[in-house]
């Protein structure tokens, strides 16, 4: 029988003495050998605890499984908001010191996780990864098997080199048809949602694949994988082909294998969608399935603008938020924060002159950071306050006061409102 | 494992935003963590909530960020038990792993109200609603998972593997 691309990485990972290539089944628990694993200033830290529990209960240190292959990044509160964090950020520091991790950055070559470790070519095709962020299915885009943990399974792997998973079954999306003007990945990702809703994918992966998908960018990529967890998906999954080589080609560090679903693998289900009916794309709060075209939206009044985080911070992003608002001023009422999401994208973006855009319309521009997309730090709402940010939840209280709101959207529909002060079809602004 | 509690209701999609906001995520310190457990969707909770009762919710419960400070929030608080239709998949684990005791059980959520006093017996797989008289069985768990359980959570499990 045919097996799944997420089988097929999940069968590679597992040691079955008597078979070359096992088979797996969905529903079946299985230990899993790991390729790469992370953490962040927020779960790192109890990992480490956990770790060093260990290791006194042992009376010994323990070396992680391999100082290669593990990267710890200090994106939610850096640099530093206050002292609390700081002793977080702290114990990440003195850990990777101490047991020589490879991949741990410091302000200054940090940035947004789920951007930052593509671009440095640390996770690959055909990888078997967790990582203790929900969005670590990002890499899915890549072809890799990621997902999400928390901090305990970090800390068992940071030992090991192993997780225990339960094979899901996977849904296949299929988008066929022609994209319409300004409507990108995140739109595809948040109709997806709004139509499974949030518990569509609850325990299963979701595999993205069709014309339009073979036409995206890999950012537009990496956005929709990014947010299957907003689905209760364990992976979001693109087989990998050429863009994605492309992508990787100068800067993976390991070798890495290309997988692709067999013609007769099973699937829970498969749905398909005609992208030609779909427009740019708004979740209405409290949640990412409250998702509606955003030229439907009656006059919403919005008091912020957040365009940046592991969803939509890539260069691409703020090119084409920069696209929609060169020439034009921010609407009085409005605060527009601009992340880019690594500190490559940071210089790159400069030296394109995109931030003279930014600056020039009345936005600011933020240190990378995940701070806003999470209520963190660096735009925190008040009461009765609401934000269009591109980043991925929309959950009461999650940008702040329990009684603000975001509405979650892509780029060009986030820079347009910005624009107006209200939530804004990017149609509705004359392109300068 | 027995347990017997008073049941706190809620109903779906309950996020770990709900169950510990962001803002207090610069610390990993259990009791802190504990103080403010569901605040952004029942204020009441932490200052009520008692040694031993259990959180009954429905679909999704547990939804959004990988925090593990959310299970354990809630573990700190005195929660014995959730009881639930289904729960996000990281928090599911999560759970397991620090020996969070969690059920699926539909027919028991649909039943329970706030307050209702419930019993769990988890080795067993079963729930009685002692105020409304009602019993209730739900999947057990699979061998590996009840291992995982025995053993007293992953890191113990892990410590005794190496």
């Amino acid at each position: 029988m045919g097996m799944t691309i997420t089988e097929k990485i999940l069968a590679a990972h597992v040691r079955k003495k008597q078979e070359a290539m096992p088979l797996v089944f969905p529903g079946e628990l299985i230990e899993a050998n790991l390729d790469f694993i992370l953490g962040n200033d927020i779960t790192a830290p109890i990992a480490i605890s956990e770790f060093e529990s260990v290791e006194k209960e042992k009376g010994r240190e323990l070396d992680v499984f391999d100082k290669e292959r593990v990267a710890l990044v200090p994106d939610h509160f850096t640099p530093n908001k206050d002292v609390k964090s700081a002793e977080q950020c702290k114990i990440l520091r003195d850990f990777s010191r101490k047991k020589t991790i490879k991949y741990y950055f410091e302000i200054g070559e940090m940035g947004v996780e789920h951007a930052l470790l593509p671009e440095q070519g640390l996770v690959l095709p055909g990888d078997c990864i967790i990582g203790a962020d929900s969005h670590t299915c990002t890499y899915g885009a890549l072809g890799a098997f990621s997902t999400g943990v928390g901090s305990t399974d970090l800390a068992a792997a940071m030992i090991r080199g192993k997780a225990w998973f339960k094979v899901p079954e996977t849904i296949k999306f299929v988008y066929k048809g022609m994209l319409n003007t300004w409507v990108c990945g995140k739109d595809l990702i948040l109709y997806t949602i709004g139509d499974i809703g949030v518990d569509g994918a609850l325990y299963k992966s979701m595999e993205f694949c069709g014309d339009v998908i073979s036409g995206l960018t890999m950012p537009d990529r990496f956005t929709m994988c990014n947010m299957a967890i907003e689905a209760g998906g364990k992976n979001g999954i693109i087989e990998p082909d050429e863009k994605t080589l492309n992508y990787i080609k100068n800067t993976a560090k390991r070798d890495y294998k290309v997988y692709k679903s067999d013609s007769d693998a099973k699937y829970a289900d498969i749905r398909e969608y005609d992208v030609s009916k779909i427009k740019p794309q708004v979740s209405f709060p409290h949640l990412p399935s409250n998702t509606k075209p955003a030229s439907e939206a009656d006059n919403i009044q919005i008091d912020q603008v957040v365009i940046g985080s592991c969803t939509n911070g890539r260069l691409q992003d703020l090119e084409i938020a920069a696209g929609i608002l060169k020439g034009h001023k921010i609407h009085p009422y409005i605060r527009l924060i601009i992340l880019p999401a690594t500190q490559k994208i940071y210089a790159d973006a400069m030296k394109m002159g995109l931030f003279d855009i930014f600056l020039e319309s009345g936005g600011i521009i933020s240190t990378p950071t995940c701070g806003p997309c999470l209520g963190g730090h660096m735009g925190v709402l008040a009461e009765g306050e609401r934000c269009v940010s591109t980043t991925n939840r929309n959950f009461v209280g999650r940008m702040g006061h329990v009684k603000s709101e975001v509405y979650l959207a892509s780029p060009a529909v986030a820079a347009a409102s910005a624009i107006k002060g209200r939530i804004t079809d990017p149609e509705e602004i004359k392109i300068k | 494992m027995n347990f017997k509690g008073k049941s706190w209701k809620y109903g779906d999609n309950v996020n770990t935003d709900e169950i510990i906001p962001a803002r207090y995520l610069n610390t990993s310190d259990p009791k802190e963590l504990a103080e403010h457990c569901m605040e952004d969707i029942d204020a009441s909770f932490a200052k009520c909530v008692k040694k031993g009762d259990i959180i009954v919710a429905q679909e999704n419960f547990g939804c959004g960020s990988s925090r593990e400070h959310a299970p354990i929030s809630i573990k700190e608080a005195g929660v014995s038990c959730i009881i639930a239709n289904t729960f996000a998949r990281i928090f599911y684990r999560n759970a397991i792993n620090i020996g969070l005791p969690i059920l699926e059980c539909k027919e028991a959520v649909k039943d329970a109200d706030k307050g209702d006093i419930l019993e769990v017996d988890l080795s067993a797989g079963t729930i009685s609603n002692l105020t409304k008289n009602k019993f209730y069985k739900s999947s057990p768990f699979p061998e590996f998972i009840q291992d995982l359980i025995s053993a007293g959570g992953l890191m113990k499990w892990v410590s005794k593997s190496i």
